[in-house]
């Protein structure tokens, strides 16, 4: 083929910037003789920096370094560590001090939920171009979703002493606990946040949806007793059932050329985290009234559309929700709001639910207490490969418009995964380059 | 409605940005100084990252004035004064921010809603670096110091 020939019948498709996913990134999709030959999503990678700028800094400033990797999900972030560096000084955090930390982990899931829900991804099923056009015609509906946001700000605010970036969270517990009356004074907020998921949920399972159900392999942390946040096993669809120290035996990070964020992989393939994973391995931990709410609109679970990722962040919403509210009615506070520390030399790893699916931490730590190694796995390069199969896979059905609705439809799919680019990455810029005959 | 509130005649200083990043504190920095300067006479609130947040953080004040790093090719240190009260500023000037919803996503979201206070002027500082861990740099000095200025100046203009 002529070199001529070939650029007739090569098309590139350029996106350079993807909408409404957390920070900024590229994607570029080849198409030649109209077939997906390349899809390449492109990211930097700060949380690479974070691992460098980890060494050398004492055990106890890690949990509000790291909480800056995101300001979306700082909790996340904050818990992994602690729970690693726990493991390290074999310290086992039990009781209250559990329950708060679960607490604090439902308000992020709320906040975060919520505004992905609301502001980034409704907006694509309801045909607007961003939430703040949707919030013209729809100003009762964003209220409501701004109104949920806040209530997990609210225990953000409480547990964390501020609701970005909290800074009460720390190496055995916490640095101040709450009285139970302060607990209290959130019940009547929650209260009403609840029903406002359960509205949530029926709102989104009404949006249309395209048809599209490729074979995934999810994964996601499994606890006997409960929906996970900071422990469990990590276990796959695919029937892997693991400890999370085992974590780097099975799943491998690789640099690809095109991007600065490393791509993970299960055994050498692509695989989804996040709430889809979650509440598809974890039905028998969902909540009766979840359940119903699904039920009421002919919904079951497993749910496979990588579309339905909306709707079950909306069904976690409302977990986290009916779960703050429990942990609150048993709460006492413990006696300690931290248990004591003493400094031992090891490496340690934790895996946590982050709002976006599995975040893995390493640490090794030297006798001074001086983290000597860190290693981050943020839930976003985890399901970085998926997303990009997941265009190959879609993007077939689009190849006959114009390049610029299939720019738009290719950002939807991307949107699917609440791809949190500041935690894999820095900035998202989205390019999608196409090739091919029109 | 909104004159009704406590807040009616509040004037509400928010500094943005990340403390972390080099010159993108710098909005939190001048903030911190303008408490300082002003004591308890204004509201001052230092807002790291706060995407969406913000249209809370304005709520109810009458006049709201945000200061943030900008990155629109200027010189590092040079100050813009933009007015967000009747139309948008615009995204060009101000980066998006990691949570997707930057500031004047954020305003025009508030003024969707119907919420947005009625006077709204962000200052935007031009900032040259932002790696992780590292202080102001020094363009970033003397901006503050016209920042600082020009907020004493339209503070005093309101109380006139």
């Amino acid at each position: 083929m002529t070199g001529k020939e070939e650029a007739r019948n090569t098309r590139t498709i350029a996106v350079d910037l993807v909408a409404r996913v957390e920070g900024e990134g590229a994607l570029r999709v080849t198409v030649k003789d109209g077939t997906v030959q390349d899809v390449e999503l492109r990211i930097f990678e700060p949380p690479r920096f974070f691992e460098a700028f980890l060494q050398g800094r004492h055990y106890s400033e890690v949990p509000d370094i790291v909480a800056r990797i995101c300001g979306i999900c700082p909790v996340a972030y904050q818990m992994s560590a602690v729970h690693a560096i726990e493991q390290i000084f074999g310290l086992r955090i039990e009781g209250a001090l559990r329950d708060l930390r679960r607490l604090i982990y439902c308000g992020e899931w709320i906040e975060s939920h919520a505004l992905h829900v609301y502001m980034l991804q409704a907006p694509d099923f309801l045909g607007y171009a961003s939430g703040i056009a949707m919030a013209k015609d729809h100003p009762a509906v964003v209220t409501r979703g701004l109104r949920l946001k806040k209530a997990g700000n609210a225990i953000m605010t409480l547990l964390g002493g501020r609701s970005v970036h909290p800074v009460s969270v720390k190496v055995g517990g916490f640095s101040r606990v709450p009285r139970r009356s302060e607990l209290e004074g959130l019940k009547d907020e929650l209260l009403w946040a609840r029903d406002a998921a359960i509205e949530t949920v029926r709102w989104v399972a009404d949006f249309d949806y395209p048809d599209f159900m490729p074979d995934y392999t999810y994964v996601a942390l499994r606890h006997p007793d409960e929906y996970p946040f900071n422990e469990g096993q990590i276990v796959a669809s695919s029937g892997l059932q693991i400890s999370v120290n085992e974590f780097e035996q099975h799943f491998t990070e690789h640099q690809v050329a095109y991007s600065t964020a490393l791509h993970c992989a299960l055994q050498g393939s692509p695989y989804q985290v996040g709430p889809l994973a979650r509440l598809n391995l974890n039905q028998e931990h969902v909540t009766p009234l979840a359940k119903q709410v699904l039920a009421d609109r002919e919904l079951s679970l497993p749910l496979r559309n990588p579309f339905h990722g909306i709707i079950a962040r909306s069904v976690e919403i409302l977990y986290a929700l009916e779960e703050s509210l429990s942990l609150i009615e048993r709460y006492e506070p413990p006696p300690l709001p931290a248990l004591p520390v003493v400094v031992r030399p090891g490496t340690g790893m934790a895996c946590t639910e982050a709002p976006r699916g599995i975040l893995y931490h390493r640490y090794q730590v030297d006798g001074d207490g001086v983290i000597r190694e860190a290693k981050i796995v943020p839930p976003t390069s985890q399901n970085q490969s998926r997303i990009e199969q997941d265009l190959r896979l879609f993007m077939p059905r689009l190849l006959h418009l114009p390049d610029q609705e299939v720019a738009l439809a290719c950002e939807r799919v991307i949107r699917c995964y609440d791809p949190c680019i500041s935690c894999a990455t820095h900035f998202l810029n989205l390019e999608i380059t196409r090739e091919g005959v029109a | 409605m909104k004159k009704d509130s406590p807040h009616s005649s509040a004037i509400r200083i928010i500094g943005l940005g990340n403390g972390m990043r080099g010159d993108d504190a710098v909005g939190l920095v001048t903030a911190r100084r303008i408490r300082q300067e002003f004591g308890d006479r204004v509201e001052v609130i230092e807002a790291e990252m706060a995407g969406i947040d913000l249209i809370d953080l304005m709520k109810g004040a009458s006049v709201a004035i945000l200061i943030d790093a900008v990155r629109s090719g200027k010189a590092p240190g040079s100050v813009h004064r933009l007015d967000a009260s009747v139309s948008p500023i615009g995204g060009q000037v101000f980066p998006r921010s990691s949570h997707a919803i930057g500031v004047s996503e954020a305003i025009e979201l508030a003024r969707a809603m119907d919420v947005l206070p009625a006077t709204v002027i962000v200052y935007g500082v031009e900032v040259g670096n932002t790696e992780i861990g590292q202080p102001l740099s020094p363009p970033m000095g003397e901006a503050l110091d016209q920042v600082v200025k020009q907020i004493i100046q339209e503070y005093e203009a309101c109380h006139a």
